[in-house]
């Protein structure tokens, strides 16, 4: 069966006064139907805008997607017109942003903002919109949800608008959901409450999960597959439990040695990865993550190594097949971060 | 003048029941009270020489507004902060600055947290120049010299605050820290803001600072993970209290109170074994309003074992055995019951997912038909 979305080498490019930014450089990934896939990554590795991309949200000027396919259903939406996208905007996929408190229109009631989208893609009448939005904020947890319909978006806590937010976003009933951070601005247990109705709203609604986060932990928790992406590349993809059990890629080795684990044992020490991440402004053609890669070598500088094969669905960006148990060569070790 | 040197070598700081009210007015000309935010309430603590004290919690617990009234940067409603002897809260004017020299900060937001319009150097020099601690050319050799501590190149001196990044600002603002050669440090959520792999970066910088100079911190944080990493000993805030304190990897295993426990069970874990086999207790609702507090215990209304004496009376913050400090009525019992609250709570999701969907079926159905 053909995957539900299937984005192949995706290129989105930013225009500035410094040059092209390649924000998003041949990025290819699929989700199935009713699958969950994880895309991680840092600030600036391109997470976000590939998640615009696919609903042809990237503001033109300064970005414009310079090349790629966006199959989502077999259909091409980059070759989509904008009356298509509108409908398919919301209607098949809908969109969770990092911010709660900021993705919202406070001048209108959150009633209005649920069933905006029921009467323009559902064509519901005002009064079934209205009934089906008491039934999704109920649906998404929040109490008295009736009464809530009045209520104005600064009436919510962060927790809750993130609620209203998934409630519109499932409105109506998409076949894939594209959670950008949907956790990254809430507290802890608030965190816990979001995820588990993602949860438990994927299971029932069956729909596909695309979950965009920096966040190692959620994604153990939460997903199918994962991407890792790095200065605009996928730089290692595979199955979930693989990925943790035996990256591949040295890029994805060091974020797991890097972050401290609440069940770690006493005085393990942190191993970060030196430097900071590339600008992504005139890259050179080599592997963008050795000038931080403890085992690069100079094969790594003479190209940028493509995704190849390193087990069954698994596979990783890097010439050399090293895994978690490589011993990392001795080198000179600067202090100075340059 | 002994046994008062004795005594700080033990305890460096001494929190006692520190309140920091703030009140709410209406009114432009004539401003009524109309109620008070009870942001911290009565909290205890020591920290020892050389020790990291982790304080974690949700926004609006209180966990920061403590370590600034600790600082005096707020001055507190009550209590006292007892710092080698001396209790900062009754300190004013020039004796309170000489106190500063002692005791810094490290703030969150290393964009907004360094003057745009100064250089590094000078960011780093100002505190050296203000507490007279070296004149002349020396003032650029020890700025120099912590700029290499923190692991940043010397010649950063004459850049300014926006050619770096999030990383390398918040060396920029240890280094400032350190400057005047404190004793004890308030890091409030210095890693927050930085990505993963920045993160790591600073949390073993710290460490090490801790190692070479014998500092001792009060880490303030969110993250559970980091928090438990770099600590000593954790305390768990609420709406303004410390519900529990204890040796982190205690608190780790054998959490007392039912919000540690469920704070512990939501942290997602990065490994797929480990996250499948946990369960999560899922708390109900939000934070209650610090503008008007429930009775009792503060967590009653969001506790999933919370009995009639919690709504009526305030647990006492009480030992239960070396140095595991808990407020709660049922802490003896609450290892035994939580766990059974987060299996009913997984079987009422299976139940309720089982029950959507077939509603979701007959309703199909129905239109098929």
């Amino acid at each position: 069966m053909a995957p539900l979305l299937e984005v192949r080498d995706l290129r989105t490019y930013f225009h500035t006064q410094d040059g092209i930014v390649k924000a998003v450089d041949g990025v290819s990934f699929y989700v199935n139907r009713g699958e969950t896939l994880g895309i991680v990554g840092e600030s600036g590795c391109g997470k976000s805008v590939t998640s615009l991309s696919i609903m042809r949200l990237i503001p033109t000027p300064p970005g414009k997607i310079a090349g790629g396919q966006i199959l989502f259903d077999g259909e091409d939406l980059l070759q989509a017109s904008e009356e298509e996208m509108r409908n398919i905007r919301g209607n098949r996929i809908a969109m969770i942003f990092q911010d709660p408190m900021t993705s919202l229109n406070p001048v209108l009631t959150i009633g209005r903002q649920i069933t905006e989208s029921l009467e323009l893609h559902l064509k519901l009448t005002k009064k079934e919109a209205r009934d089906r939005a008491v039934e999704l904020l109920d649906m998404v947890g929040i109490p008295s949800a009736s009464k809530r319909l009045d209520n104005y978006p600064h009436q919510f806590s962060g927790g809750m608008r993130q609620r209203v937010m998934i409630a519109m976003a499932l409105s109506c009933n998409p076949e894939l959901l594209i959670a950008d951070e949907p956790t990254t601005a809430l507290d802890v247990t608030i965190q816990a409450q979001i995820l588990e109705l993602i949860n438990r709203l994927r299971e029932e609604l069956g729909t596909a999960v695309i979950l965009i986060t920096h966040d190692l932990g959620v994604v153990a928790g939460m997903t199918d597959r994962v991407t890792v992406m790095y200065a605009g590349k996928v730089v290692e993809e595979g199955p979930t439990s693989e990925i943790f059990a035996n990256p591949r890629m040295p890029y994805t080795i060091g974020l797991l040695r890097s972050i401290p684990r609440l069940d770690e044992e006493r005085g393990r020490r942190l191993t970060p990865i030196r430097g900071l991440p590339p600008n992504l402004i005139d890259l050179p053609p080599i592997c963008p993550f050795s000038p931080r890669c403890d085992y690069a070598r100079e094969e790594c500088l003479a190209s940028a190594p493509a995704l190849r094969s390193v087990g069954q669905y698994h596979r990783a960006a890097c010439h050399f097949d090293i895994t978690i148990d490589t011993p990392v060569p001795q080198q000179v070790t600067s202090d100075v971060a340059a | 003048m002994a046994t008062l040197a004795q005594s700080s070598s033990e305890q460096l700081i001494e929190v006692k029941d520190l309140r920091m009210h703030f009140p709410v007015t209406r009114g432009i000309i004539f401003q009524r009270r109309v109620g008070t935010v009870k942001a911290v309430d009565g909290v205890s603590f020591t920290i020892k020489r050389g020790e990291t004290l982790g304080l974690v919690g949700e926004s609006g617990c209180g966990k920061s507004t403590t370590g600034r009234a600790i600082l005096q940067l707020y001055r507190p409603t009550s209590g006292q902060v007892i710092f080698q002897g001396t209790d900062l809260t009754k300190l004013r004017g020039n004796d309170l600055r000489h106190m500063r020299r002692r005791v810094q900060m490290i703030f969150q937001d290393p964009y907004a947290s360094l003057n745009p319009r100064m250089t590094v150097g000078d960011i780093i020099a100002e505190p050296i120049r203000v507490h007279k601690l070296r004149e002349g050319r020396a003032v650029r050799e020890r700025v120099e010299e912590l700029l290499h501590l923190v692991g940043l190149n010397p010649a950063f001196a004459n850049r300014y605050p926006h050619e770096f990044s999030g990383g390398q600002r918040q060396r920029i603002g240890i280094a400032r820290a350190l400057a005047v050669e404190p004793d004890f440090v308030v890091c409030d959520e210095p890693v927050s803001a930085l990505d993963v792999s920045i993160q790591a970066q600073v949390v073993n910088l710290l460490e090490e600072l801790q190692d070479k100079l014998g500092l001792t911190y009060l880490f303030i944080a969110h993250d559970l993970s980091v928090v438990n990493h770099i600590s000593d000993r954790v305390a768990v805030m609420y709406l303004g209290k410390v519900v529990e304190l204890a040796e982190g990897p205690k608190l780790y295993s054998m959490p007392l109170h039912p919000y540690t426990q469920a704070l512990l069970s939501a942290v997602p874990i990065p490994d797929p074994k480990v996250e499948q086999q946990r369960r999560r207790i899922i708390l109900e609702g939000d934070v209650p309003s610090p503008l008007n507090p429930p009775s009792g215990c503060h967590f009653h209304t969001r506790c999933p074992i919370a009995i009639q004496k919690c709504r009526e009376e305030e647990p006492p913050f009480v030992d239960y055995g070396n140095g595991h400090f808990a407020a709660c009525w049922r802490a003896r019992e609450s290892a035994t019951l939580m766990p059974e609250v987060a299996r009913k709570q997984a079987e009422a999701i299976t139940a309720r997912i089982a029950a959507d969907i077939g509603r979701v079926k007959s309703i199909t159905h129905e239109q098929d038909r």
